[in-house]
């Protein structure tokens, strides 16, 4: 058995504290939000939005009022909007918690690579290199390893950086890691899954 | 006696066309909007319409779904664009391969500084985002109190188009949730400022303490109160036993 999708979303959302300010990444991050008590942590969108809630319901979704994924939310009582300077001053000032984001690569050192691919498409930067930087924990939601088994748990990202030395925990369908320098410390494996499984899917020491 | 006419003397215009005026070929012209989400849609309709061509765009996307600023792009009217994501632009990535168009991208929150610094007179500042990364070549880095950043320039633009909810003929702005995104931070970076308002009112009509992008920023207003407004990912839930 591995994490499921939703497992790991859970899972990550255990990692916001009560009363934070949290950002979740464009994808798999952004279903975390389904997994939190109402009114235990603020959900910040780095278009301009804090106190997001969720997806309105049908009929009332607004064109001008989005996540950073232009995907229609709404806004909470209490929720603020303001411009993208302001946006990020939160960010970079380190005024927003944590940031659960997604990963191409972390390194046991904790690198982040999660907005290229070598010899892919650009797809531009976004929020990722700031969320980064800027939020005073950083945890990664990612797939253990590609399709083809190749490791995304490494001892050096051979993808472009996002930011270095920044990501705290790392969870994948196969368990949660911490990032400790000389490797991954195991925090736990997902239910039955087998630590010699872990260690050969994962590019550097399992700790 | 006052015989030299101030810049903030009648901001209103009768039309598009009017508004763009001395919009040229080969200027640099930011335009609001994250991705399709507040988009001056009529002034960026007016720009194709003037054939001003050879533009640096400086915007978060340049477009997406072939709308908004994609139809620059298709126009052939952009030499550059300043960027932070292109995402699945089509427009946008087959013109970069086809080596027609130059893109620089630049970290989101790095980009929008850089506007903010040049509407605040600051000409460069240092930041944490992109130390170590591609994003830090050719720049100076500099350590202070322990930790490395990298200088970035101030990015001023010839003319800012940016939508707005409400105006007054002074030009005192107020937007909607989150169509406000980069538009109020470019407006302080341009030499000419054109909003694009959804209603115009009267000078009072907004509270002083209301007011989200003072008249100071604003140049020229047209009112537009029609708008497509596009989603480009409607997300919905359900309603709780289906009632309406």
């Amino acid at each position: 058995m591995t994490f499921s999708k939703e497992d790991m979303a859970r899972r990550a959302a255990a990692e916001i504290p009560a009363g934070s300010i949290v950002n979740l990444g464009i994808g798999l991050p952004t279903l975390c939000a389904d997994y939190l008590p109402e009114g235990h942590a603020y959900l910040h969108s780095e278009n301009g939005l804090l106190g997001m809630g969720p997806f309105p319901f049908e009929g009332d979704e607004h064109p001008q009022l989005i996540n950073a994924g232009k995907q229609t939310v709404t806004v909470l009582p209490g929720g603020s909007t303001f411009d993208s300077a302001a946006s990020f001053a939160m960010i970079r000032g380190g005024h927003v918690d944590l940031a659960i984001l997604g990963a191409m690569q972390v390194s046991a050192k904790g690198d982040l690579a999660n907005w290229a691919v070598p010899g892919g498409r650009v797809m531009g930067i976004g929020g990722a290199m700031d969320l980064a930087t800027g939020c005073r924990r950083v945890v990664a939601l990612m797939q253990h390893a590609t399709k083809e088994g190749e490791h995304k748990l490494v001892r050096a990202c051979t993808y472009p950086l996002t930011a270095t030395g920044v990501v705290a925990r790392v969870i994948t369908e196969l368990g949660v890691f911490d990032p400790v320098g000389e490797g991954f410390r195991v925090v736990e494996l997902a239910p039955g899954v087998d630590r010699d499984k872990v260690a050969a899917l994962t590019g550097a020491a399992l700790l | 006696m006052f015989s030299v006419q101030g810049r903030h003397h009648h901001k209103v215009r009768d039309s598009v066309a009017a508004a763009l005026d001395g919009l040229e070929d080969g200027m640099t012209v930011m335009v609001g909007g994250f991705g399709l989400c507040g988009n001056a849609e009529a002034l960026i309709a007016g720009v194709v319409a003037r054939g001003a061509k050879d533009l640096t765009l400086v915007s978060n996307n340049a477009g997406a779904m072939g709308k908004g600023l994609a139809t620059w792009l298709r126009a052939g009217i952009v030499k550059k664009v300043v960027c932070s994501y292109l995402g699945t632009n089509e427009d946008l990535h087959s013109r970069m391969a086809a080596g027609t168009i130059q893109v620089e991208v630049n970290p989101q929150g790095t980009l929008v500084e850089r506007m903010r610094a040049a509407g605040a007179g600051i000409p460069a500042f240092y930041t944490p985002t992109g130390v170590g990364t591609v994003v830090e070549e050719g720049k100076e880095v500099k350590e202070l109190d322990g930790r490395r950043y990298i200088m970035e320039r101030a990015l001023p633009a010839d003319f800012a188009l940016v939508r707005a909810r409400k105006v007054d003929r002074f030009g005192n702005v107020r937007f909607f949730r989150t169509a406000r995104n980069f538009s109020p931070v470019m407006a302080t970076a341009a030499r000419t400022t054109v909003v694009e308002a959804d209603e115009l009112v009267d000078v009072g009509a907004i509270d002083p303490d209301d007011v989200h992008l003072p008249g100071i920023y604003v140049h020229r207003i047209v009112h537009v109160p029609e708008h497509e407004d596009p989603i480009e990912f409607r997300t919905v839930r359900k309603r709780p036993g289906g009632a309406a």
